[in-house]
C-alpha cells in the first residue's frame, strides 16, 4: 500500500469532515472557522462543504460558545468547539471546568457532555505571552476532563475521532508548529485510543517521555544520540488524562534512566505527575540515575525570537540532557 | 529618539480651525501611517517576526481621542495598538526597537507589537486578549476616583470586543460607580473575518450603552474633528465626575486583520470604497482648504514625519538585541 502523506491540519480537517458526514449531530463552532477557514487553516473548506449551520462562525465570545456547546451536547448534539488559541480557554474556563467537567458526576450520571474542544497550543511563532502558552496541566488537573495532545498527523486524526466517540468532554490541544508538518494518514475512519501511551522509538539506554511538539524533537534527538552510540526509547504520552504509565514503567525497567520533556513551564507541570507516578511504584527501583526533567522555563513566553527559543527545550538541549543522563554527569 | 509634536486640544473650537493643533494632528496621522507602512515593509522583507495588526485607515480615532487627553490621562490599548501608542506620545525609536526585538524596546523585546506600550505617556498596555483592557480601564478609573485625582482613562477596543463578557461587565461597573472612563470602540466593521452584521443584532454599537445607563454616541471615525469633539465632551464630563461614555467610531482597516489574512470575507470594492474615505487625505484637504496650513507646510510636515520614521528604523536597528539572561529574574518585581 502506498503511503498517503497529508499535513496535521489536513488530517484534523479530514477527521471532522468524515465525522460530519457520518453523524448529523456533529457540528463545529468557533471564531473565523467559516470563510476565513480558521486562524490556522484547519477548518479550510468545511464551511463550503457543510454550510454555515454546521460550520458555525461565532462572535468573539469564548465563554458563550463553550457554554452553548455544553448545552447542545447535553441534549443530543456533538459539538466541536474551536478556541482560536488555547490561551483564550481562560475566557471560557467556567464552562469548561465548573460545567462541562462536572455535570455528569454532579447530576448523578443522568447527563453527559460529549463535547470536543480543540485549541492550538504552544510557542514558536513569535506571538508572545498571551498567544503561546502550554496550558495542558490546567485541564489535566480537573477530574472529568479528558486531555489529548496529538503529536503526529495520524494521531491528530485518530485521537479526534476517538474524542468524538467519547461521551465525555475531551480537550484536544494541537500544537501550532505541527499544523504544517506531514506524515502518513490512512484514509478510512480509524481510531487512536484515548488512554494509551505510544512507544514511538525503541531503545535500551534511556527512556524519554515527551508530549506535543517535544515528541518529534525527541525522536530527532534520539537519532543524533544513536550516532553517538546511545539508544533512546521515546514514548509519547499522547493522552494526559487518562494517563497510561505501563509502557513507561516497562521501558524504565530496561533502561534504568528517565528523561521527561515538555514545553510547558516546569513548576507543577504535567511531567511532575509522571515522575511522581514512577516514584510511587516498583519502577523507581529500576532507576539508576535521578529523573531528569527538561521543561520550559518558569517564565511567560517572550516575543523576541532568541528569547522565545531560550525558554523552551530545543533539539540540542534534549541531546545534551540525554548524554549527561547516560554518562551520569 | 524620534518623536513628533505632542497632540493637544485647542482652547476652543475644533482641531482643524487651529493652526498649531491641526499641525500636531496631521503629524500624528502621518506618523501612524508611515510607521505602519514601514513595519509592513520590514515584515515583507523578513526583517520583522511574529505577526502584526495594522491600523492603517483608522488613524483618526487615536488621533482625535488623544488630542482630547492630557499627558497624565491613561489609555488601555489593543492588539491593533500602534496608533494609540503613537498618538499618546510614544517615541518611535523605542516602538520600532520593540518590534525589532531589541533590548531598548518599550518592553525589552518581550512584548512585541501586541503588547507595545509607553508607560510614561499613560499607556497601560496593548493587549493580546480581545476586550482584556476594558475592565482594566475601569479599574484604573476607579483608582483615580479613590485617590482624588482628576485623570481620565480611555479604553480603546474593537467592534468584536463588544461581544465579550468583559466589555459588558466593565461598562456596568463603570456606570454604577460613575467612573472617569471613556470607552472608545473602533468599529472597523469586522472582528477578524466576522462582520458586525452577523456578530450582533444591534444596528449601532453605541446602543449597547443604554443597557448600562450611560451615554452612547456614534461618530465618523475617519474624521479627526468629529472624533475630537465627542471625545472632548466625554472626557470633560468624566473629569468632573459625570461618569463614563461609550463612543463608537466608524472606521475601516485597509490592510488584512493580521499577517495571515487573505481577505476572503470582504470585497475589493468595499476596500476601495473605504480608501476614498482615507482619514489622512480627508484631514489634509480640510486644513489646506480652510487655510490653516498651506500645501507647502503640509509637504514640510510630511517630510519631517518621514524623516522621524526613517531615524526610528536607523536607531532601532543599531540597538542591541534583547537579552535572554535576564528573563528568569524578570517575572516578578523584586520585593523590597
Ligand atoms: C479573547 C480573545 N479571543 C480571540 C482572539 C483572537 N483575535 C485577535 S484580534 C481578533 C479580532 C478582534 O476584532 P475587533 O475587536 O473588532 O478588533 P479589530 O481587530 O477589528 O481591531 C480576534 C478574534 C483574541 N486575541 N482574544
Ligand atoms: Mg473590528
Amino acid at each position: 500500500m502506498t503511503e498517503r502523506i497529508i499535513t496535521y491540519a489536513e488530517a484534523i480537517r479530514e477527521a471532522i469532515g468524515q465525522a460530519m458526514e457520518a453523524d448529523e449531530s456533529v457540528f463545529m463552532l468557533g471564531e473565523d472557522i467559516g470563510v476565513y477557514g480558521g486562524a490556522f487553516g484547519v477548518s479550510g473548506d468545511l464551511y463550503h462543504r457543510f454550510g454555515e449551520e454546521r460550520v458555525r462562525d461565532t462572535p468573539i465570545s469564548e465563554l458563550g460558545i463553550v457554554g452553548a456547546a455544553v448545552g447542545a451536547a447535553l441534549v443530543g448534539m456533538k459539538p466541536i468547539v474551536e478556541i482560536q488559541f488555547s490561551d483564550f480557554t481562560a475566557q471560557a474556563m467556567d464552562q469548561i471546568v465548573n460545567q462541562a467537567a462536572k455535570i455528569h458526576f454532579m447530576l448523578g450520571g443522568e447527563l453527559s457532555v460529549p463535547m470536543v474542544l480543540r485549541a492550538p497550543s504552544g510557542s514558536g511563532t513569535g506571538a508572545a505571552a498571551q498567544h503561546s502558552q502550554s496550558l495542558e496541566s490546567w485541564f489535566a488537573h480537573v477530574p472529568g476532563l479528558k486531555v489529548v495532545l496529538p503529536s503526529s498527523p495520524a494521531d491528530a486524526k485518530g485521537l479526534l475521532l476517538s474524542a468524538l466517540d467519547d461521551p465525555n468532554p475531551v480537550i484536544v490541544l494541537e500544537h501550532k508548529l505541527l499544523y504544517k508538518t506531514s506524515g502518513h494518514v490512512p484514509e478510512e475512519m480509524y481510531r487512536t485510543p484515548i488512554g494509551v501511551s505510544n512507544v514511538v522509538r525503541n531503545g535500551t539506554d534511556l527512556t524519554i517521555v515527551a508530549t506535543g511538539v517535544m515528541v518529534s524533537r525527541s525522536v530527532e534527538a534520539a537519532e543524533q544520540l544513536a550516532s553517538a552510540g546511545i539508544e533512546a526509547c521515546v514514548i509519547d504520552v499522547r493522552t494526559l488524562s487518562p494517563l497510561d504509565m505501563d509502557p513507561i514503567n516497562a521501558s524504565i525497567a530496561e533502561t534504568g534512566r528517565l528523561m521527561l520533556v515538555q514545553e510547558a513551564p516546569k513548576h507543577v507541570g504535567f511531567m511532575a505527575e509522571v515522575a511522581a507516578r514512577v516514584s510511587e511504584g516498583p519502577a523507581i527501583y529500576s532507576l539508576t540515575e535521578p529523573v531528569l526533567r527538561l521543561c520550559g522555563m518558569d517564565v511567560p513566553i517572550p516575543y523576541a525570537p532568541q528569547l522565545e527559543k531560550s525558554v523552551v527545550p530545543q533539539l540540542d538541549d534534549i541531546v545534551e540532557g540525554a548524554k549527561n543522563l547516560v554518562r551520569g554527569v | 529618539m524620534a518623536t513628533i509634536t505632542p497632540l493637544f486640544a485647542p482652547e476652543q473650537g475644533t482641531i482643524s480651525a487651529n493652526k498649531e493643533a491641526a499641525s500636531a494632528s496631521l503629524e500624528s496621522l502621518l506618523a501612524i501611517r508611515f510607521f505602519e507602512e514601514a513595519v509592513d515593509g520590514l515584515f515583507a522583507r523578513g526583517l520583522m517576526h511574529g505577526t502584526m495588526h495594522l491600523s492603517i485607515g483608522q488613524e483618526a480615532v487615536a488621533t482625535g481621542v488623544c488630542a482630547a487627553l492630557r499627558k497624565t490621562d491613561y489609555i488601555t490599548s489593543t492588539h491593533r495598538g500602534h496608533s494609540h501608542c503613537i498618538a499618546k506620545g510614544a517615541d518611535l525609536t523605542r516602538m520600532m526597537a520593540e518590534l525589532l526585538a531589541k533590548q531598548t524596546g518599550y518592553c525589552r523585546g518581550r512584548g512585541g507589537s501586541m503588547h507595545i506600550a509607553d508607560v510614561e505617556t499613560g499607556n497601560l498596555g496593548a493587549n493580546g486578549i480581545v476586550a482584556g483592557g476594558i475592565p482594566i480601564a475601569a479599574g484604573a478609573a476607579l483608582a483615580q476616583k479613590m485617590q482624588g485625582r482628576d485623570n481620565v482613562v480611555v479604553s480603546f477596543f474593537g467592534d468584536g470586543a463588544t461581544n465579550e463578557g468583559a466589555f459588558h461587565e466593565a461598562l456596568n461597573l463603570a456606570a454604577v460607580w460613575d467612573l472617569p472612563v471613556v470607552f472608545v470602540c473602533e468599529n472597523n466593521k469586522y472582528g477578524m473575518s466576522f462582520s458586525t452584521t452577523k456578530s450582533m443584532k444591534v444596528e449601532k454599537i453605541s446602543e449597547r450603552a443604554a443597557a448600562y445607563g450611560l451615554p452612547g454616541v456614534t461618530v465618523d471615525g475617519n474624521d479627526v474633528d468629529a472624533v475630537f469633539e465627542v471625545a472632548k465632551e466625554a472626557v470633560e464630563r468624566a473629569r468632573v465626575g459625570g461618569g463614563p461614555t461609550l463612543i463608537e467610531c466608524l472606521t475601516y482597516r485597509h490592510k488584512g486583520h493580521s499577517k495571515s489574512d487573505k481577505n476572503l470575507y470582504r470585497t475589493k470594492e468595499e476596500i476601495e470604497f473605504w480608501k476614498t474615505k482615507d482619514p489622512v487625505g480627508i484631514f489634509e484637504t480640510r486644513v489646506i482648504e480652510s487655510g490653516q496650513l498651506t500645501a507647502e507646510e503640509v509637504e514640510q510636515l510630511t517630510q519631517k514625519v518621514r524623516d522621524a520614521v526613517r531615524l526610528a528604523i536607523q536607531e532601532a536597528t543599531q540597538a542591541p538585541d534583547s537579552d535572554p539572561a535576564e528573563l528568569l529574574s524578570s517575572v516578578f518585581r523584586q520585593v523590597s
